[in-house]
């Protein structure tokens, strides 16, 4: 960011401002300064905006932080053929989004300090919405021997994770969850027993009629039963990633009630889209954990609802083509979601189980302060990362017109409200939908 | 949302493939065991070929080992008068890297009529036959379908019972990976028949009482008044899998002998798709014992019902509005 940039002084009026942080939700203006905000209310420029300050007329329309999302794939470095950090950050801007955290699963692993500085440093040249990068928990995500915690820490990584693959040893993972106190790090795990987890899709009727094999959904409830027995054990910190099950969220829910240190997220499709969706061998919709019956979504639309769910994060998981067009199970597994994240949280709102600052909170100040990212609140001096967006606004998702490399989406043709209009990072516009094709 | 049936209706069956039994229309499959019983007449003539097919080209594709499946195919398309070409990609072009997508787009370049495809994967043969211009059979795909075998499984039953109406049937063995177990599954229910699952727990897939069975862990009491008694290939390596913990067990409680048999009803028939494993799921003279077993007849009407799929799809009379 030139230093020129970073003096601009930037007016944001005639907006609704949206606080979830705080709870604030008042017409109003904001200033940016320095790339910080400087300040924000009803009064501010009421007579006027003094000269030298750049003018943005939000014209009525919602403006709040811009999202977190705390799981994506990035596919750099490594699979640049499906995702690149430039890539994944247009899509990111166009979906809302100004931070995202980086899962460590490129083809080369993130379990040193080079490749988390690597990524690190990528994000910023690319100068689009800020990466935080996770680390692995273990060395080339095998399960065995720990990653440098503290050193990852130092260097960037955000919290501790091997991604798409589950801690299955229960010595490890106490362990991991002990060692990772000495820096107050936190510890994400898949989880999904692996044992039990050989399947490509959810076990019951429809697997059985298809011929696919199942992934029976205690894979999953065993998981987190066990992982809160070690949490209580070790008192670390824990969080559950994409949680799509009834009985899962059941678990999380008695947990939290006795006062544990655990937190878990969703993704769009396991409260959007049931197993249904991979009737016809339909690939796009293969992902892990598998979309599950349509009792499991709807637990999970409660799980959010009453807040036992923290947070809706993408699990953007670009594949290319040739990953997808396969037989069933020969597919690579994963959605794309950086550009559909947005609308389809909106969905609470939109059916009424949240308002409007709640289903905000669950992408933008619960993530942040599960992460301990300076992100998600419209406090004076943090980071002007902001979106302005109209959250009724219908229109039907059309992945051919994602910026994401990758189009592997299910939600081809699905009816969303809510279209962003433009994101803002560090004060200074990344995406302005007026000047873009659609 | 599409609803399951809707899905059915629209993916399978309507664009001249035979891709599963299920979304068949019972007076589609009459209508393929009446054709079929025709062909089973013209197979036990001297001269056993017509030329209904004759300039048809069938190309055999199978990405899995088969020897009697696939014989059965290419004779049935030989005695219609068709251009047979037989590829076996079990180990060929796939280990080159070649996708299942490419190999049918080359394939569909050379302009077969029909291809009759064989794959490991369930739903590969759907996803091949959406890239292709001619008709697709399903000779089995993973744990999903083969309804060629069903539909000759349900000629045989017809041909000494009369009807499948009203019979109580018994599949018996390893469910949970059959695709023959699948289609006859359909097949029965659609046509109006009892069907009984007999196996351990561990054989049977989640879920399965959805399918319209009943389920049994106990031969005997599954056998109970059963008109057809179907019994199941045992894959070995399931032993490995920790699925059964030897074939010696397995065949003292899951195993058909003329004790467990004698359960079922006195006139009561054995059928078996094939290979056997004597004396794992099936007592080896009660497999050859002619008066009870139509596993030789099932392989006789195997030919019958192949030729009458590929004379259905090609002269595309499958889809036809059954007459008033």
């Amino acid at each position: 960011m030139s230093k020129s940039d970073r003096d601009t002084k930037r007016a944001f009026i005639n907006a609704r401002l949206l606080d979830p942080a705080t709870g604030l939700d008042v017409k109003g203006a904001l200033l940016s300064d320095g790339g910080k905000i400087a300040d924000l209310g009803p009064q501010l420029f009421k007579g006027g905006v003094p000269s030298g300050i750049e003018v943005i007329d939000c014209e009525g329309q919602c403006l709040a932080p811009g999202l977190l999302d705390m799981r994506v794939h990035l596919r750099e470095p490594g699979e640049e053929h499906k995702e690149t950090i430039v890539t994944a950050g247009q899509a990111a801007a166009a979906g809302g989004i100004t931070s995202i955290a980086a899962l460590p699963d490129s083809s080369s692993v993130l379990d040193d300090v080079a490749a988390v500085e690597y990524v690190a440093r990528r994000a910023r040249e690319a100068k689009m919405v800020k990466v935080y990068p996770y680390g692995a928990i273990t060395r080339n995500l095998e399960g065995k021997e720990l990653t440098e915690f503290g050193l990852l820490t130092e260097f960037g990584a955000v919290a501790f994770t091997d991604s798409t693959k589950a801690i299955a040893n229960a010595q490890t993972m106490r362990r991991a969850l002990s060692y990772a106190k000495t820096f107050n790090a936190l510890i994400v795990q898949h989880p999904e027993e692996p044992t039990l987890a050989g399947g490509v899709m959810n076990g019951g009727e429809i697997a059985t009629r298809m011929g696919l094999s199942g992934i029976p959904v205690h894979a999953e409830i065993i998981m987190v039963e066990r992982d809160i027995r070690l949490v209580e054990m070790t008192g670390g910190r824990y969080h559950a990633a994409h949680i799509s099950t009834a009985g899962a969220i059941d678990v999380i829910r008695k947990a939290k009630a006795r006062g544990l240190a655990v937190t878990c997220d969703t993704a769009p499709h396991y409260f959007c889209l049931n197993e249904n969706s991979v009737l016809d061998y339909r690939t796009f919709a293969k992902v892990s954990p598998p979309l599950r019956s349509e009792a499991d979504r709807e637990a999970v639309f409660e799980g959010l609802a009453d807040g036992t769910i923290d947070a809706i994060a993408s699990d953007h998981s670009p594949h290319d083509q040739d990953s997808k067009r396969l037989p069933f199970a020969q597919a690579e597994f994963g959605i794309v979601g950086l550009e559909t994240l947005f609308p389809l949280a909106l969905q609470l709102y939109h059916k009424k189980a949240l308002s409007l600052l709640e289903t905000l909170a669950l992408v933008t100040c619960k993530p942040a302060k599960i992460l301990r990212i300076t992100a998600g609140t419209l406090a004076i001096g943090s980071p002007a990362d902001l979106v302005i967006f109209n959250p009724d606004s219908p229109f039907f998702i059309d992945p051919e017109k994602f910026r994401s490399k990758s189009k592997n989406s299910p939600f081809t043709g699905f009816p969303a409200q809510g279209k962003v209009l433009r994101t803002v990072v560090d004060g200074r516009t990344i995406y302005d939908r007026a000047t873009e094709q659609n | 949302m599409t609803t399951y049936a809707e899905t059915i209706a629209a993916g399978l069956n309507n664009h001249g493939h035979l891709l599963g039994i299920e979304g068949l229309r019972a007076d589609q499959i009459s209508y393929l065991l009446n054709l079929a019983d025709g062909y089973v007449d013209q197979n036990r003539a001297v001269k056993k070929t017509t030329d209904l097919l004759s300039g048809r080209t069938v190309i055999n594709l199978f990405f899995e080992n088969s020897t009697r499946t696939l014989t059965s195919f290419e004779l049935a398309a030989k005695r219609l008068g068709a251009d047979v070409i037989n590829m076996l990609v079990a180990s060929s072009s796939i280990k080159k890297g070649e996708t299942l997508i490419d190999t049918a787009m080359t394939l569909n370049a050379m302009h077969p009529d029909v291809m009759v495809v064989r794959h490991s994967d369930s739903g590969a043969v759907k996803l091949l036959s959406e890239k292709v211009n001619g008709s697709v059979i399903n000779a089995g795909d993973g744990s999903h379908e083969h309804p060629t075998q069903a539909l000759l499984d349900a000629l045989t039953i017809r041909r000494r019972k009369g009807d499948l109406y009203g019979l109580r049937v018994a599949i018996c063995g390893d469910i949970a990976h059959s695709r023959v177990a699948r289609s006859n599954i359909h097949l029965l229910n659609t046509m109006g028949a009892e069907v009984r699952l007999i196996a351990p727990p561990t054989l049977l897939p989640a879920a399965v009482d959805r399918m319209g069975v009943e389920t049994f862990h106990n031969m005997k009491e599954g056998l109970e008044g059963c008109d057809i008694v179907m019994m199941l290939r045992l894959q070995l390596e399931r032993m490995q899998g920790s699925f059964v913990p030897s074939t010696r067990e397995y065949f003292r409680y899951f195993g058909l002998d003329q004790e467990k048999l004698a359960m079922a009803k006195p006139d009561a028939l054995v059928m078996h798709p094939g290979p056997m494993n004597r004396g794992v799921e099936i007592d080896s003279e009660l497999a050859d014992d002619l008066d009870r077993s139509l596993i030789r007849t099932q392989v006789e009407m195997g030919v019958a019902v192949r030729m009458a799929c590929l004379h259905a799809l090609t002269q595309g009379t499958l889809n036809e509005e059954p007459a008033a």
